[in-house]
């Protein structure tokens, strides 16, 4: 293999595939199949989103009811802790690129720290949810408290009850699958602060870490839009 | 190919590009929460929507640095993947609104 001259000319840059003209061409390559990655993520989502839509077109006062259920603070502050996750995302990108190790891998480290905090956070509001009865399920109910402001015919309670339940098996099914997406995330970024503390990643040479990029910033638009959708709507109704 | 290459180094942003988009998003989250216990009526969730998007593209342009990549095919993934899923949801809630009509 050493003797030919192609196969000499290809091993210059250690990380290039042989397939590929140049670095360029290779970077590029990637980065287009994380973007159909994404894409198809997209319309996984996308699905859960329409029916989202159609429950609450045709259930506004059982989604409003459920919606402020659910802990507006515990939301707020998690959308903080992704929107600083990514921040150190894209910090330990640029060290990267600047060839600082150290740094690259301690925001790697604080990203970590960070989806971590949205995790337990988010179990602590399930945990809220379990111990409401707010989990469909035998066991669910809606409190006076949590009905308050709002008339339902007392004949008609265990419809709307029922009908609410849609509003918490989306919020569960939503959240539940973002907060999976977040599990692989923080496995991804393990592996990544381990192969950015080898060495393997520098100013040549990132195409990992950028890809893996990518995927925690798609799972912070996701979270974006789940915490208007879910949290946000129809909180004048206690009025 | 040698010259070529140094033009591909990519450029990189200074990081007080990042810490602004971060403060930003941070401020619009307040905002958002802040509104939503403004009765707006039906427009409480229009307001939402469109700070939600604008932070969306804000995390898509600069922390995921399509505003600065060549790669016009990436381009045309996002978009057409979001033009795909505005299809989802358009000819969805199409069909769910015009049933209610009757």
């Amino acid at each position: 293999m050493s003797d030919s001259p192609i196969a000499l000319e290809h091993h210059l840059e250690p990380h290039q595939q042989h397939h590929f003209v140049d670095m360029e061409q290779q970077k590029h390559a990637a980065s287009l199949g994380m973007w159909l990655f994404l894409a198809t993520e997209l319309m996984f989502f996308g699905g859960m989103f329409c029916a989202y839509l159609i429950y609450r077109w045709s259930y506004p006062v059982e989604f409003g009811v459920g919606s402020r259920t659910l802990n507006l603070p515990l939301g707020a502050a998690n959308t903080a802790v992704l929107i600083c996750s990514s921040l150190t995302v894209a910090l330990s990108i640029r060290a990267t690129q600047m060839g600082k190790r150290t740094l690259t891998v301690v925001l790697l480290l604080l990203t970590m720290v960070f989806g971590l905090t949205f995790l337990v956070i988010k179990g602590f509001e399930w945990n809220e949810k379990y111990e409401k009865h707010h989990i469909p399920g035998a066991s669910f109910r809606l409190s006076a408290e949590d009905l308050k402001g709002v008339n339902v015919d007392p004949q008609q309670m265990q419809d709307f009850q029922a009908r609410t339940q849609t509003f918490y098996s989306l919020y569960f099914a939503m959240t539940g699958l973002h907060a999976l997406h977040m599990i692989i995330g923080v496995g991804l970024f393990l592996y990544l602060t381990y192969a950015a503390w080898k060495g393997q990643y520098g100013p040549a040479y990132y195409t990992p870490l950028e890809n893996g990029g990518l995927y925690w910033h798609f799972v912070d638009i996701v979270w974006i839009y789940l915490f208007p959708l879910l949290y946000l709507i129809d909180r004048n109704l206690q009025k | 190919m040698s010259s070529e290459k140094s033009e591909h180094s990519d450029h990189i942003l200074p990081s007080g590009l990042y810490w602004g988009i971060w403060a930003l998003l941070i401020v619009l989250t307040f905002v958002t929460a802040w509104v939503a216990n403004i009765d707006l009526g039906r427009f409480n969730t229009v307001v939402a929507l469109v700070i939600a998007t604008f932070k969306a593209s804000v995390v898509v342009l600069f922390f995921m640095h399509v505003k600065y990549t060549s790669e016009k095919l990436t381009k045309v993934v996002i978009f057409s993947a979001i033009f795909f899923l505005v299809i989802l949801l358009s000819l969805s809630m199409a069909d769910y609104a015009s049933r209610l009509m009757n």
